[in-house]
């Protein structure tokens, strides 16, 4: 064996899972930043109405259980990979598409109310904040689905191979993260939003 | 209909009336031509796109990066020849021979090209071509991710260039400061060019920002330790640390702007509740970080040829180490020191004023350990030692005019004057280009295969040395009598020469820049004289420098095993034997066109969005999005290079050392 190289190939550690959680983490940063925006802005109500005026919390309990459903369908597509279950994986993934997009249409349905009622993201700088903080995260649940169908086609092709499950992994972690963000936006926005 | 396709593109878009901007075009295009027929003329284009439009190889994508910055550093200093010619005449019933609404145009595209296109790509590239072989790794974590974030920043560069042609660019100054760039009072296409060339370099930077870090943590040789790497791979762990945590808020906040001057939010408006302020916080948030982003690799630079060339251990190793993370921490707490002026009050002041001066104890530390290097050194004067020493002389004077700066009374003078451009170009100008230059000169044979030519080299140092002083120490003087920054005319004569000493300053810069590419050229030219055919010119101590020159795509034929922190030097004296047989097949990336495919539909979708196109920007987002999703059921990305091909192009290597011995 020489001092100075290996004469085996070199195979250094798959880095998808930490460049991946690197990127959530600098997700995690635009998301802080719409945070911070929010707190400053708000109760910047300019005249216009307010939180307490405008959030239906019910509506907003539903559509939180929805994503928090999701995540624990989430957990068991995770579990049937493990245990190297194609079809059930599938199935599980297919739940938690489902309950992703009932959560988008409840969100939908939520800011089509508001813009009818005259409270759209041009109305006030908190009406601006609250647009942008929620709706940033109903995008990133968007596109979360579109990848869920991206992937689910290319688990019926391939199956689980290694490629793949480190696709499921990495968009397990991107869910679980929405997930948490959306704790923090029902509680900063909406809870104690609808505080006087 | 016509609107939802073209948007508010027109004939009028194109700048027929101005002549500077339309000779300006006419040699651009006659350029473009003349390379477009001399790649065909050598039947170029295959190759071309082969082996390097397509290619994820690091070494190529970060020669690339230097490539794109040097172009764009031509671009930028055009500006500040306009710049330095308009002051200089523009003085009483003189008007000089830039308008006011051109004039703003070319400060604040010299600033934005400067940081994000010159800066940026040059200290990403030396980055890319160094980190990987420094650690003995084959390629980067993420090779295709690489090569696309290369096409990212390149795009927003084009972006950036096609508004000298098509429309124009913003006037607002490098940062876009609302309500000025808000929608009220820059309705016009040039603050759209900003946000969304800087958003599509944005996702180029932040990704190649991953990369290196996972590239870093993950691939090293056996045996570094962290506390084994090379000074310059931990100056670029901590910038691309910085790149991932700083860079969000900058696409963050211009997502924001976007919003205000498309949706017709009211973030930064200065009605219904916006907040000016929070966007200049938020953006210094990104700012400040940015500095060191671009200064840490450059320090690193300093640090592998101080050691270099004066044939000793770096002094103070883990100092270094140590002054480079703190000064990566510090950085995020120094932001609010760049407006003082907001009137945040004075503990408020204090705190940034004594954390700013806070960040001069490590970057000091870091000047006495590049003393020490050379203390009982036997230094070699070559190019890159002469950067240097250029370096911490120029850099230190710009450190303590930063400390003054730092101090909230004298920043309430001192602020928004020439006295504050002075500072910062002489921080940037020489830390960050000089730090490029030293490296470029260092790495070059590395890359290429032969050294620069040492005489145009010298002319280049020496200009751009006395350019710099001539044209920033009137600007220091300026902005203490009170001049303050980004005037296309000034009424008081007696400050004229000032400006005309400056003008000639740039003037010793301009002759700097014709000598660089003088040399390269000459260089090309004499290539067979400065060849390098033991891959080791400098006698250099880590080990990027045992292997040939330019390295085989592979890198190195077996991984190297780490026992030191100067790992080739410690092989070096101790009889390393260069393997010749027994190699076995070696596990390397595949290129791919997709990256190029992807960010030249994302420049699509900018331009259209910029242009209010929004049929072809709809279009170009759902082809962006379908690449994508193509892309990702390609599985096949890797290949093996055959024991076979390593033997010859070892075999080779063998020959060339034996035919120099």
């Amino acid at each position: 064996m020489p001092r100075y190289y290996l004469t085996i190939a070199h195979h250094p550690h798959n880095g998808t899972l930490l460049g991946f959680w690197l990127y959530l983490m600098s997700d995690c940063l635009v998301f802080a930043c719409l945070f911070a925006v929010y707190a400053v802005l708000g109760r910047h109500y300019a005249g216009g109405p307010s939180g307490a005026e405008l959030f239906d919390l019910p509506l907003v309990a539903v559509n939180t259980s929805l994503l928090l459903l999701s995540s624990i369908t989430y957990g068991f597509a995770m579990l049937a990979m493990g245990g190297n279950r194609l079809r059930e994986t599938m199935l599980w993934l297919a739940s938690t598409g489902f309950l992703g997009a009932g959560f988008i249409g409840l969100e939908l349905h939520e800011f089509a109310h508001l813009i009818a009622d005259g409270a759209g993201p041009q109305r006030s700088a908190f009406l601006s904040s609250f647009f942008t903080l929620v709706g940033t995260h109903g995008l990133h649940v968007t596109f979360g689905i579109v990848w869920l169908i991206t992937l689910m086609t290319q688990l019926s092709r391939y199956g689980l191979t290694a490629a793949n499950r480190r696709r499921v992994m990495c968009l397990s972690m991107f869910w679980h993260f929405l997930d948490v963000v959306w704790i923090g936006v029902f509680t900063v926005v909406y809870l104690l939003g609808v505080l006087p | 209909m016509r609107e939802l396709v073209f948007g508010r593109l027109g004939w009028e878009a194109i700048p027929w009336h101005e002549p500077i901007l339309l000779g300006t075009f006419i040699a651009v295009a006659l350029g473009a031509i003349a390379l477009l027929a001399l790649i065909t003329y050598f039947r170029f284009w295959g190759s071309l796109w082969r082996d390097w439009i397509t290619s994820i190889d690091h070494k190529k994508i970060g020669i690339m990066y230097v490539i794109l910055g040097l172009v764009m550093l031509l671009r930028g200093f055009s500006d500040a020849v306009l710049m330095r010619a308009q002051q200089a005449m523009s003085f009483g019933d003189s008007t000089g021979f830039l308008p006011p609404h051109h004039y703003d145009q070319v400060f604040t595209a010299h600033g934005v090209i400067m940081i994000f296109f010159v800066a940026m790509p040059l200290v990403t590239g030396l980055m890319n071509f160094v980190v990987p072989l420094q650690i003995g790794a084959r390629d980067v974590a993420f090779p295709f991710l690489n090569n696309f974030s290369f096409w990212m920043t390149a795009s927003g560069a084009a972006l950036v260039m096609m508004s000298l042609f098509v429309g124009e660019f913003a006037r607002t100054g490098w940062l876009a400061y609302p309500p000025l760039s808000g929608i009220a009072y820059s309705p016009d296409v040039g603050v759209d060019y900003y946000i969304w060339s800087l958003q599509i370099a944005g996702v180029g930077t932040l990704l190649s920002g991953i990369n290196l870090i996972v590239t870093i943590v993950k691939m090293r040789a056996p045996g570094m330790s962290l506390m084994k790497m090379p000074v310059f791979t931990w100056t670029a762990l901590c910038t691309n640390v910085l790149i991932v945590a700083a860079f969000p808020v900058l696409t963050a906040v211009l997502a924001l702007l976007s919003l205000d001057r498309y949706v017709g939010t009211n973030f930064f408006t200065s009605t219904l509740g916006g907040n000016a302020m929070m966007y200049v916080n938020l953006i210094w948030i990104w700012g400040h970080p940015e500095v060191y982003i671009l200064i840490l690799p450059a320090f690193g630079v300093f640090s592998e040829i101080v050691a270099t060339f004066a044939g000793k251990r770096l002094f103070g190793y883990a100092s270094m180490v140590y002054a480079t993370v703190v000064i990566t921490i510090l950085s995020y707490l120094v932001w609010l020191h760049h407006f003082f002026t907001m009137g945040s009050g004075a503990s408020v002041n204090s705190f940034f004023g004594i954390t700013t001066m806070i960040i001069s104890i490590p970057t000091g530390a870091k000047i006495f350990n590049w003393l020490f290097t050379m203390y009982h050194g036997r230094i070699r004067f070559e190019l890159p030692m002469m950067w240097t020493v250029g370096f911490i002389c120029t850099f230190t004077i710009g450190g303590m005019t930063g400390v003054l700066l730092a101090v909230p009374p004298a920043d309430f003078v001192l602020h928004n004057s020439l006295f504050l451009v002075a500072h910062f170009h002489n921080v940037i100008i020489g830390g960050v280009v000089f730090g490029m230059f030293a490296g470029i000169t260092y790495w070059f044979p590395k890359a290429f295969g032969f050294r620069l030519d040492p005489f145009w080299g010298k002319c280049t140092f020496w200009f751009w040395l006395v350019g710099f002083w001539f044209a920033f120490t009137p600007l220091y003087v300026l902005g203490l009598m009170g001049v303050t920054r980004r005037l296309s005319h000034f009424d008081d004569p007696g400050l004229q020469i000032w400006f005309e000493i400056a003008a000639f300053g740039a003037a010793l810069i301009f002759l700097g820049i014709g000598s660089f590419i003088v040399q390269v050229i000459v260089s090309v030219r004499n290539r067979a004289r400065l060849r390098d055919t033991t891959g080791d010119p400098w006698n250099g101590r880590t080990l990027e420098w045992s292997t040939s020159s330019p390295p085989p795509a592979y890198n190195f034929a077996f991984t190297p095993i780490v026992h030191d922190n100067d790992a080739w030097t410690d092989m070096k004296n101790n009889q390393y034997d260069r393997p010749v047989e027994g190699f076995i097949p070696i596990h390397m990336p595949k290129n791919t066109g997709a990256g190029f495919v992807i960010a030249m539909l994302s420049a699509s979708c900018g331009f259209a969005l910029i242009w209010h196109m929004w049929l072809p920007a709809a279009v170009a987002f759902a082809a962006l999005l379908l690449a994508i999703i193509v892309h990702s059921f390609n599985y096949d990305r890797d290949y093996h290079v055959s024991a076979a091909e390593v033997l010859r192009v070892e075999a080779a290597r063998t020959l060339s050392l034996a035919g120099r011995s």
